[in-house]
């Protein structure tokens, strides 16, 4: 596969001198030009983290890259020197956030904060730029663009603000688009526009897009391929097809069977028993055993490695085991000595 | 008993004095705008609509937390507008809420055993220690919630168990109505289902008739067996669950129901999606005729000027909409049901 991004048993951890909290804790998956990943995972369940990761936008400390690649075109960006990683953030990487309001500047007008990265990437004149400006927001769907791009984001609607925040990231034409929970904070007739924007755009740009989410719709809507997350693992990856029609890992099948569905009325929800772990202490074994349907002795022991399996499929799970074609990165992390504390 | 409701709805309104900035000119926000509806025992009504359709002032007026500016609310046949403070304080055993933010509504320095007795403290009942604890531990029960939660406080616990607390202390005056309000829509998928399933178990134990404001459709498929959809402080339209999911009579409904994800790539890979263009108006300044007609696919000239109230469209299933329900339905119903 022919991948923008790739990123190989990434864990990202909060270290302070009371904890650590392990928030991303071996992500791998291979990201191809054009194509768009779902990662999908409960509160906590580290897919911000994991973003934030690939940006460099966490502050550290606290936070601690301590093992994985990330991989981006080939080179790894967490051995990248500041001044080159400035060059692909918001750059050949830009990024949408869940809460347009408070992503976007308050006291600067819209026009200005596209026309920002135009102007310090492409090292364009200001009065370029703001044509530019004016551009992305006629693409984007803003009416009137010409009197809207001098407007502050309050005298905006929120799925505007939200299409602003877009032709913000679009203003370099990235090669890989980051979106956390672009259409959560909108209403539901407005997350139908934003994403059949986001559709249009990813194919006019060839944009790769990592899209983190946790409503399972929106998966079926958008993704070519997904990443399950869980206590900040990966415990599945599939594509999208494939994991809905056949899930391998519990959390997932658990996951899919507790989602309402506007299309059938089920009489009872089959909800997963329990709450998902604390972060902060040391699990020992897998983190889903305690929760899950089909536990075994083993899995409250011994810590599922990431199984390969036919058809470009990985799962985090012992039963996978007999099927599983070898086994992923994830342990080729060179931490061993904190593993279990 | 089936005859009488037990919540019933009348003209309601709800204006709220507004400024245009800080020195403009007053306006008001029509947040609810004539509202009718009622409720049977033992029935779960839910009422849909976007942010800002007056959905949550709605379940306000309904629980007498608003006044309302015009129109009445019946409790069990009595205008609740006509009570005097005591007999309004008794009636609010009969009905009780629970709200969307556990982590907002549930007093902090309050241990659980204290905010879940705290109602029967304020009501003077169950004084008889014997009889409290019996009470207290069928609710737990009930509720799924451990006995070792009792002398901890909110912080130590998770959305889902906070909401836990939340419906308990709901429930411990043994209400007849419950106005949940979003109960679900701050939880994670896994913990949601259980709190679904937990008030569907509820409600036929303890015969509850449920007002559930939600702005989610699978959630409310789920649930309830009536739907009012609200748009700009009005009822487009109202029928059965199921009714209104096969067969929407309001544009407004139809594009709302096609708009939400399915989760499932191969109904989202053929289904088509009607796509509405613009944002919703403000309600400040609600569109003259129709006030849905700015956004309509299904838009004629009369709909610019005139304010279609609710018709029957089919029996028992009412949309306010003079064009809709009179079409050939071809693509629209095919749509919905697959």
């Amino acid at each position: 596969m022919d991948s923008v991004l790739s990123i190989r048993g990434l864990r990202t951890q909060f270290i302070t001198p009371e904890r650590t909290v392990r928030a991303v804790d071996g992500v791998t998956y291979e990201l191809a030009a054009g194509k768009t990943l779902a990662v999908v995972g409960e509160s906590g369940s580290g897919k911000s983290v994991h973003a934030l990761s690939i940006l460099g936008l966490l502050p550290m400390p606290p936070a601690k890259i301590v093992a994985g690649e990330i991989l981006f075109q080939g080179k790894d960006l967490l051995k990248m020197p500041p001044g080159e990683m400035r060059k692909i953030r918001g750059n050949r990487i830009a990024m949408i956030f869940q809460e347009p309001m408070t992503s976007l500047n308050p006291v600067m007008r819209i026009g200005d904060q596209i026309a920002e990265s135009i102007i310090l990437h492409q090292k364009k004149t200001p009065a370029e730029a703001r044509a530019k400006a004016i551009d992305l927001l006629k693409k984007v769907g803003i009416p009137h663009p010409e009197e809207r791009v001098d407007d502050f984001p309050h005298q905006f609607s929120g799925g505007m603000r939200q299409r602003a925040m877009i032709a913000i990231a679009l203003a370099c034409e990235p090669d890989v688009l980051i979106a956390d929970e672009p259409t959560t904070a909108l209403d539901v007739t407005i997350q139908a526009q934003i994403l059949e924007l986001m559709k249009d755009l990813q194919r006019e740009y060839k944009m790769a897009i990592v899209l983190i989410t946790h409503n399972i719709g929106v998966v079926a809507e958008m993704a070519d391929d997904v990443v399950v997350m869980y206590a900040g693992r990966p415990v599945e990856n599939a594509p999208v097809g494939e994991l809905f029609k056949n899930p391998k890992h519990p959390y997932t099948k658990g996951l899919l069977a507790s989602v309402p569905s506007i299309y059938e009325r089920k009489d009872r929800l089959e909800a997963i028993p329990g709450q998902p772990p604390d972060l902060t202490g040391g699990i020992v074994g897998c983190p889903f055993a305690p929760r899950c349907p089909s536990v075994m002795d083993r899995c409250r022991t011994e810590d599922p490695p990431q199984f390969l399996l036919p058809g470009d499929r990985m799962s985090n799970c012992w039963l996978v085991e007999g099927e599983a074609s070898g086994r992923s990165h994830r342990f080729d992390a060179p931490d061993k000595a904190e593993k279990v504390s | 008993m089936s005859g009488k409701p037990i919540l019933e709805v009348r003209g309601l309104k709800k204006h709220f004095g507004a400024r245009k900035g800080m020195f403009g000119e007053k306006t008001t926000v029509k947040a609810v705008d004539g509202v009718s509806f009622s409720v049977m025992p033992n029935e779960s009504f839910a009422v849909v609509g976007e942010s800002g359709c007056g959905k949550t002032t709605l379940g306000k007026l309904v629980l007498a937390l608003e006044k309302p500016t015009e129109g009445q609310v019946f409790f069990d046949g009595v205008d609740m507008a006509t009570m005097s403070g005591s007999a309004l304080r008794k009636l609010r055993r009969e009905m009780q809420v629970i709200f969307q933010d556990p982590y907002s509504s549930l007093n902090p320095r309050m241990t659980v055993e204290d905010i879940i007795t705290e109602p029967w403290v304020i009501h003077g009942m169950h004084k008889d220690p014997a009889e409290r604890a019996k009470k207290l531990a069928k609710l737990l029960e009930d509720c799924g919630i451990a006995r070792t939660y009792l002398p901890r406080h909110p912080h130590e616990f998770s959305g889902g168990q906070r909401q836990r607390v939340g419906i308990a202390r709901a429930l411990a005056l043994d209400p007849r109505l419950v106005v949940a309000d979003e109960p679900v829509s701050a939880l994670d998928v896994s913990i949601q289902a259980q709190i679904l399933n937990l008030l569907k178990d509820l409600q036929k134990e303890r015969n509850l008739a449920y007002l559930f404001i939600s702005h989610d459709f699978s959630v409310v498929r789920h649930l309830c067996t009536k739907i009012a959809v609200m748009y700009l402080g009005r009822v487009v339209e109202t029928a059965d669950s199921e009714t209104l999911f096969n067969d929407p009579q309001h544009p407004y409904t139809e594009a709302l129901l096609s708009a939400v994800p399915v989760p499932d790539p191969s109904v989202e890979k053929r289904r088509k999606r009607i796509l509405l263009t613009g944002d919703v108006p403000s309600p400040l300044k609600p569109p003259p005729g129709c006030r849905f007609h700015p956004r309509c696919r299904y838009l004629r000239d009369s709909c610019r000027v005139n304010d279609q109230a609710l018709l029957e469209a089919k029996p028992d299933h009412f949309a306010a909409c003079e064009v809709l329900p009179f079409k050939e339905k071809s693509s629209a119903a095919a749509l919905v049901s697959l």
